[in-house]
């Protein structure tokens, strides 16, 4: 039960037969994996904390799935999660990571001079730029297990580290249930608001209790820095701009996080992170990085082109709609980003991304000109 | 810690288990059964004071939100039932659901028997509150289903379209649907189409598992009303109700389509007789010879259902304890419905309106479901009675209406008899 334990040992008087969830219908990768043998071995054991395997796959047991898209199907309550589970995680981090292995090492590389290029997209194709990625604070549970008073802890150390940041990063924290109907409206007209979750693979993990306690949103003056608190994770950070200055919005995504984690650290409290998995956050898609670098560019011509989707595929990169996931495109301005989150480090990742883009917008020059495309095609990274 | 749970299953044909002890210490609140005293399950997994993890209720209108005060929360928040059911659990619906300025919902539930003992000290103010003044403490709640006792009961058919009557019983020994584990639901499952399936005569019929029906069975169940869909409601679903849905839910129905049992809903059972026409009295006989013949069958197996004499029969919702019982009739009341009079008039009679999609729908042409407003404090023969009574009133109000004539407000009915 979220943040409950009290209840765990219920189910043991009960086989694992009793217990075991129909999976018949199901089509996520917790279901994928999860067989009756893996759930009678993990089924007595619990984190620290207090969570237990069947938490962990609550959301992929209430949620079957779509026959043509492949959810995770589990959370995880606290960092140990991944540890204590590993029998069943590892195998989906395995899938949905692109084959990698329990004995992988992830690179963290935030350094935004590694980048290369990356301030010149066009603009007159790229008309913003975008990077988000999430981090936990060690040694509290994650939204889907954690109880009041740990959601309001975590909300105070954010609240204190953000406040403590200046220069272009100086900023504002507006709690979900103490703003004004003015400052509502503001943050709704730039975008920046974020609503109690509704999709049913979020609800069903818990993470939604006790809204909107201890949530909120902080941004810098210029509006160009934003941090979501206890939204699906500890933390969302996401640094954006209008324009295709990526690199720009990369540097500031890189100072901001490497200033907060140092904040962090002066008050004695690291985000949760291993040479392994990386930053480790409550869905298992978005280990590693957690990052997705994207833009909002218009390709009118290039998305019609019946090799669109292989370009994007070899390139590997993500389409959505600019509405974000599951969205669909408008007026042939579509969100790309990197398809990947683990085993590749943050300037890899963005890297593709500008690199990518570059590729993809001459593309769609060529395409205007009515000009072929076939010399420009890409190996696969 | 197993051994203890597996004392508390093995002892649990046997009668109440309602006495039990949390984080070492005795609650007060009230015992059916002395000789149990059972050791509660693992310590609360806490961090912080009581203080730091009460809830903001500040924007709240619901029950719980009324009665929980920082020093109920901090007296009850360390407890937990035998099953490990604990405080945050029982009050999470009404924290994710403030409530509407209109309409004061519970705002929590239980996730067993033992829950409305060891949170006595909030259930019991949200129960007075809900039930009118009630009081577990210090009343009995009076259990009759004796169907001979109704006097009159067949409703004039120009006004009265359908009759129905519904409740829901829990089987004692197993959680409720907001902490059950996937095996309780199940066993939940198994021990009542078990029993169902030795109904017989008028009450012979078949059970629908959601999981395995076919396209079919489920159109018909569509085409006949008595298909239940995994529930949309926050209230429900913050409450944990909806978990590994379709799982062991199901619809039993005899073949006659006149009594109906949903399996795992909001409740182990809901139980519902029905009938068009107005032969509400023929509904009620079904209704407690039904339900007086599953009980025996369940019995028959060593099982009972959750029951005492202070609170009655035992449900998830507060809301629902005494009788769980709702009689009600589909009415068409063109005149009286207009007359502003008419809330007042359902008001003294203790009768509520809802459309006829059920509660918080409006209603369709002037055709009202007319209901008890009450649950708990009367027994199921006197609130029957009281929707008999009742409608016969709103019906002769609407004859006068129809003549020209002018009608009375009846006087006020008292709630506890």
């Amino acid at each position: 039960m979220p943040f409950g334990n009290t209840h765990n040992q219920l189910k043991m008087n009960y086989t694992a037969e009793q217990e075991y969830p129909d999976l018949s219908k199901h089509n996520n990768h917790m279901a994928k994996v999860l067989t009756l043998e893996m759930y009678e071995n993990l089924r007595d054991k619990q984190t620290p904390s207090g969570f237990t395997v069947d938490d962990v796959i609550q959301t992929g047991v209430d949620n079957p799935g779509h026959p043509f898209i492949m959810t995770v199907g589990c959370v995880a309550g606290d960092e140990e999660t991944y540890e204590v589970f590993k029998d069943l995680l590892d195998p989906i981090i395995e899938d949905r990571h692109g084959g990698y292995k329990p004995t992988d090492k992830h690179k963290t590389d935030l350094n935004p001079d590694n980048l290369q290029g990356g301030d010149d997209l066009d603009p007159n194709y790229v008309l913003s730029s975008r990077v988000r990625t999430g981090r936990s604070i060690r040694g509290f549970c994650l939204p889907p297990h954690c109880s009041r008073g740990e959601r309001r802890a975590i909300e105070g150390l954010s609240v204190e580290a953000l406040g403590a940041l200046d220069g272009d990063l100086k900023g504002k924290y507006y709690a979900l249930k103490d703003m004004t109907d003015e400052e509502q409206q503001q943050l709704i007209d730039d975008h920046f608001l974020f609503d109690k979750p509704v999709s049913p693979l979020l609800l069903a993990s818990g993470m939604a209790r006790d809204w909107p306690d201890a949530r909120g949103i902080w941004h810098n003056d210029n509006k160009t820095f934003l941090v979501w608190v206890n939204e699906e994770d500890h933390l969302r950070v996401i640094s954006m701009q209008k324009g295709g200055n990526m690199k720009e919005v990369f540097t500031r995504f890189c100072t901001g996080l490497t200033k907060i984690e140092e904040l962090f650290k002066e008050k004695g409290h690291a985000f949760m992170w291993n040479e392994h998995l990386g930053y480790v956050l409550t869905c298992p898609s978005n280990l590693g990085t957690g990052l997705r670098g994207g833009v909002h560019v218009k390709l009118p011509n290039l998305s019609k082109h019946e090799k669109f989707g292989e370009v994007l595929k070899r390139l590997r990169l993500q389409k959505r709609g600019t509405g974000g996931v599951d969205t669909a495109a408008v007026g042939g301005v579509f969100d790309i980003s990197n398809a990947d989150r683990l085993g590749f480090s943050e300037v890899e990742l963005v890297q593709m991304v500008v690199d990518g883009v570059k590729l993809l917008v001459e593309m769609e020059k060529r395409l205007e000109a009515s000009q072929s495309i076939d010399d420009l095609m890409p190996e696969q990274k | 810690m197993a051994s203890s749970f597996a004392r508390v299953l093995s002892s649990k044909r046997k009668v109440g288990i309602l006495s039990l002890v949390g984080a070492g210490s005795l609650t007060v609140g009230f015992f059916l059964n002395r000789e149990q005293h059972v050791n509660a399950g693992a310590h609360v997994r806490r961090i912080y004071p009581p203080s730091a993890e009460y809830p903001d209720l500040r924007k709240h209108n619901n029950c719980m939100a009324s009665h929980l005060t920082p020093a109920v929360y901090a007296k009850l928040s360390d407890k937990t039932t035998p099953n490990g059911y604990t405080l945050d659990e029982a009050i999470q619906t009404g924290v994710d659901n403030p409530g509407h300025p209109f309409i004061k919902t519970v705002g929590m539930v239980a996730g067993d028997e033992e829950s409305y003992q060891v949170f006595a000290d909030i259930f019991n103010p949200v129960i007075k509150e809900r039930h009118n003044g009630y009081d577990p403490c210090t009343m009995k709640h009076p259990t009759d289903l004796d169907a001979s006792k109704i006097r009159g009961g067949q409703f004039d058919e120009k006004y009265v379209l359908s009759s129905r009557v519904r409740t829901g019983r829990s089987i004692r020994g197993l959680s409720l649907p907001p902490a059950c584990t996937r095996a309780e639901r199940r066993e939940v499952e198994r021990v009542v189409i078990d029993a169902l399936a030795g109904l017989k005569g008028d009450l012979a019929g078949k059970y629908f598992s959601l999981t395995q029906m076919t396209e079919q069975e489920q159109q018909q169940l569509i085409d006949d009303h008595f298909l239940f869909d995994k529930p949309v409601s926050p209230l429900l679903t913050c409450a944990g109700m909806a978990r590994d849905w379709p799982d062991a839910r199901g619809i039993w129905h005899n073949n006659e389509k006149t009594f109906l049992v949903w399996v795992n809903e909001e409740d182990h059972t809901r139980v519902i007789s029905m009938e068009k026409g107005g032969n509400m009295k023929r509904v009620f006989e079904r209704f407690c010879k039904g339900l007086l013949e599953v009980e025996r069958l369940i019995q028959e197996k060593g099982w009972e259902f959750m029951w005492n004499e202070r609170l009655g029969y035992i449900l998830t919702c507060p809301s629902n304890l005494g009788t769980g019982l709702r009689a009600g009739v589909h009415v068409t009341l063109p005149r009286l419905s207009k007359d502003p009079r008419f809330p007042k008039i359902l008001d003294n009679l203790r009768l509520q309106k809802r459309g006829t999609g059920g509660v918080d729908t409006a209603a369709v042409g002037n055709t009202f479901d007319i209901s008890n407003l009450d649950r708990l404090g009367q027994s199921e023969v006197q609130l029957v009675q009281t929707v008999i009574d009742g409608v016969n009133y709103l019906i002769e109000c609407e004859r006068k209406l129809e003549r020209g004539q002018d009608i009375k407000i009846p006087a006020p009915m008292s709630q506890f008899k």
